[in-house]
């Protein structure tokens, strides 16, 4: 059969089956970070793109690749694959699909290898391309982040498609004769998330603090560890941004693109992979029982962070806020008074409207765009009295209920904090309740806080006004007038302080009368 | 030699219309397309580099690749434009076509003008359909996102059977096979057309309406 081959031919076909292999992994790869992909063309050759398209070589994923072939090729019984799977916070998995890089033994040996074959793989990547976009686990990849991430798994040798489910499907991308075999490409993938990934995480509503086991533990134990579907270019950051590659279940999620992907904001071009910017706003949208993941909702999320993301909270380019409170020990906590001091997200209030928004988006920037300004309101009513109000507030409480208010910001509102019932009598103003009231009267007045002002349109910045029935106006209106703090309520506490003191003498009174009966009842301590 | 054929047929709503037939066409040149050719001496050349880039549709829950030139997707989209006018303009049921169709140029001796050969026709049969309120909208746009998935595969199918493209010509002749106007990108010759089906007969009508009860099966 070989010795049809020129010997310059086998090495040039070689040569092209090996980097088609890794080019391949590159692009399956890249599909699944979350991100969109730009390439530049260029007229010019460069002599190191391979295949005359533009793809990027990530050196992990390169590794990665070139670990699993271990110097050998595609062959007949010998096929490379790229598993992609999904990881939730609370450590489940499920495979999504399975890209299979074949070799059978029809062989055309009429074909010319430098030209025809090197053309035909070359238009077999631009399918490739083409079909990562398409299968459904594309619109899961863009919207990973919190819930879950996307991993992946290079092995070579038997195909196993057994974690894919029942009823898997299999689309081909393509195929490519070669004097030594034919090279087929397909993905098989799981089906019975398809109809699931699109419309229910959009739709369907939280449903609280579940935890359904929907997931078998993987058959055979990995031969080969799963990785995140992520890069970060180490110029950037910090070291140690990747997690190394003997660490099997590390994830590391850095997009948080949860808005839908016509609103995508990361483009990564050529020159330098850009750190994706964490958006946390629209969580709200991130896939949920759909998928039958574990819903400890805000916990989860605050857990699933930096704290089991095994990276630091820096080189997750996590906003300041959460930075000092999630790297706590307990990340279930929601409230961790006093470990975000010095971080308060509502600062001094701009006193006009026009410098509200600049703030915000100064406040935003470096916590990477992310958008906590739940107590801020959007509208512009009344940004004079909530510097007044932020201002004259005491110090500890304030932090901590807004602490617990920058948590809830974007999360599911299971409502830990039941505040939801508007006070009984507003008729003091405690300083916790004025705190939560950021467009409210001034601290220490009077009178009810609805009568201030009326809220017509609240459309709160940066958050999505979705299909979804909680949103942050939503949010933020139910949760705008909770309870008093009984013992906050000053009026109360006077008023038990002056009764006592002026039954005092009474009591006093009375006790003196019984004197004699004290005195018996000690003596029969002793 | 035979001109081959295909045929795409999709059910979109009015604003969708650009982007549903960008998205076809786009992924058709990105396998069309090679990098720019450089000739050197004794007949060899080599080709430039393509770039790809994602786009995301704002009214199709869908993205698709294309080719990273602007100049490619500028003439695209004018194209597209005009037939998306056109077939706002027509009124009737809103039913059009557009046609993409690759040729090779053969020069023919004076006085007779150079014959366009075509090798490869798509036609893409647009149905717009217009819908009352915006849940009807949503499910639409997941529904023509499925179906645009479809289609691409049904594209990626054709393409990789590796039937009959042009042979790669000499420096004199590339100007037949390939568009070199470009400056980054060389797409095989291609030319848009769109006709826009007025309404001829009930028949016609009342199976386009079948078709989209059942794509969007409200």
């Amino acid at each position: 059969m070989d010795t049809d081959l020129s010997s310059q031919d086998r090495k040039d076909l070689d040569k092209f089956i090996k980097f088609f292999a890794l080019k391949t992994v590159q692009v399956i790869v890249q599909a699944r970070l979350g991100e969109k992909i730009c390439t530049r063309s260029s007229s010019s050759p460069t002599g190191s793109d391979w295949f005359n398209l533009a793809i990027k070589d990530i050196p992990e994923v390169t590794h990665e690749a070139k670990k699993a072939l271990a110097g050998q090729l595609p062959a007949v019984g010998r096929s490379m694959c790229v598993e992609i799977s999904l990881k939730t916070s609370e450590g489940d998995s499920m495979e999504l699909e399975i890209w299979c890089l074949e070799m059978n033994e029809k062989c055309d040996k009429e074909i010319k290898v430098s030209y025809t074959v090197y053309n035909r793989l070359s238009l077999l990547l631009k399918s490739l391309l083409a079909i990562t976009r398409v299968t459904p686990a594309y619109r899961l990849s863009r919207k990973q982040g919190h819930e879950y991430v996307i991993l992946y798994r290079i092995y070579f040798g038997e195909v196993q498609l057994s974690g894919l489910g029942e009823g898997f499907q299999t689309v081909r991308v393509g195929t490519v004769g070669t004097p030594v075999g034919t090279i087929t490409l397909s993905c098989a993938y799981r089906i019975n998330l398809a109809f699931m990934s699109t419309r229910q995480f959009e739709r369907t509503p939280p449903i609280m603090g579940i935890i359904i086991d929907h997931f078998v533990d993987r058959p055979y134990p990995s031969s080969s560890p799963m990785h995140p579907c992520n890069y970060r270019t180490t110029a950037e950051d910090n070291a140690a941004v990747y997690p190394s590659v003997e660490d099997s279940q590390e994830v590391c999620t850095t997009s948080f693109s949860t808005s839908p992907p016509s609103q995508c904001v990361f483009t990564v071009t050529q020159a330098h992979f850009q750190t994706p910017l964490p958006v946390v706003t629209d969580t709200l949208k991130v896939p949920m029982m759909g998928l039958g993941f574990s819903h400890q909702l805000s916990s989860s999320r605050l857990s699933y962070q930096p704290a089991a993301l095994g990276v630091g909270s820096a080189d997750m380019g996590y906003p300041v806020v959460f930075a000092g409170g999630l790297n706590a020990a307990h990340p279930h906590q929601l409230i961790v008074p006093g470990k975000e001091g010095g971080v308060p997200l509502v600062p001094s209030q701009p006193p006009h409207a026009a410098q509200a928004d600049q703030e915000r988006m100064a406040m935003c920037t470096p916590l990477d765009g992310a958008h906590y300004s739940a107590a801020t309101p959007s509208s512009s009513e009344d940004t004079e009295t909530v510097s007044n109000s932020s201002e004259a507030k005491s110090g500890s409480p304030h932090d901590i209920l807004e602490t617990i208010f920058v948590r809830k910001v974007g999360a599911f509102v299971n409502k830990p904090i039941n505040q939801v019932n508007p006070p009984d009598s507003p008729e003091t103003e405690s300083p916790l309740l004025g705190s939560l009231h950021s467009e409210g009267s001034s601290g220490n007045s009077t009178g009810n806080t609805h009568d201030d002002f009326v809220m017509v349109d609240f459309k709160p910045a940066f958050s999505k006004d979705d299909i979804l029935p909680m949103d942050l106006g939503t949010f933020y209106r139910e949760f705008q007038n909770p309870p008093q703090l009984s013992s906050l309520s000053i009026d109360i506490g006077a008023q038990s302080m002056a009764e006592d003191l002026d039954s005092l003498p009474e009591k006093l009174a009375v006790h003196e009368k019984n004197v004699k009966e004290f005195d018996a009842f000690v003596e029969t301590l002793q | 030699m035979n001109c081959r054929s295909e045929v795409l047929e999709v059910s979109v709503e009015g604003r969708q219309i650009e982007e549903a037939m960008l998205a076809v066409l786009h992924t058709i040149l990105l396998h069309r397309s090679t990098g720019k050719f450089h000739y050197k001496k004794e007949g060899t050349y080599s080709i430039g580099t393509v770039g790809t880039q994602d786009v995301d549709c704002d009214f199709i829950d869908f993205t698709y690749v294309r080719v990273s030139s602007e100049e490619l997707d500028r003439a695209l989209r004018k194209a597209v434009g005009e037939f998306k006018d056109a077939l706002r303009n027509s009124g009737g049921d809103g039913m059009g076509q557009i046609s993409l169709e690759f040729y090779q140029k053969k020069k023919s001796r004076w006085p007779f003008s150079d014959e366009c050969i075509p090798w490869e026709v798509w036609t893409v049969r647009v149905n717009v359909v217009s819908l009352a309120n915006e849940q009807e909208r949503q499910i639409c746009r997941e529904k023509v996102g499925e179906k645009l998935c479809e289609k691409v595969i049904n594209i990626v199918e054709v393409m990789n059977r590796h039937e009959y493209l042009p042979k790669m010509p000499t420096q004199s002749e590339v100007d037949n096979v390939f568009d070199t106007g470009l400056k980054d990108v060389q797409p095989y010759l291609y030319k848009i057309s769109y006709q826009i089906t007025d309404s001829l007969g009930t028949s016609v009508t009342t199976t386009m309406r079948r078709l989209i009860k059942d794509t969007l099966a409200l």
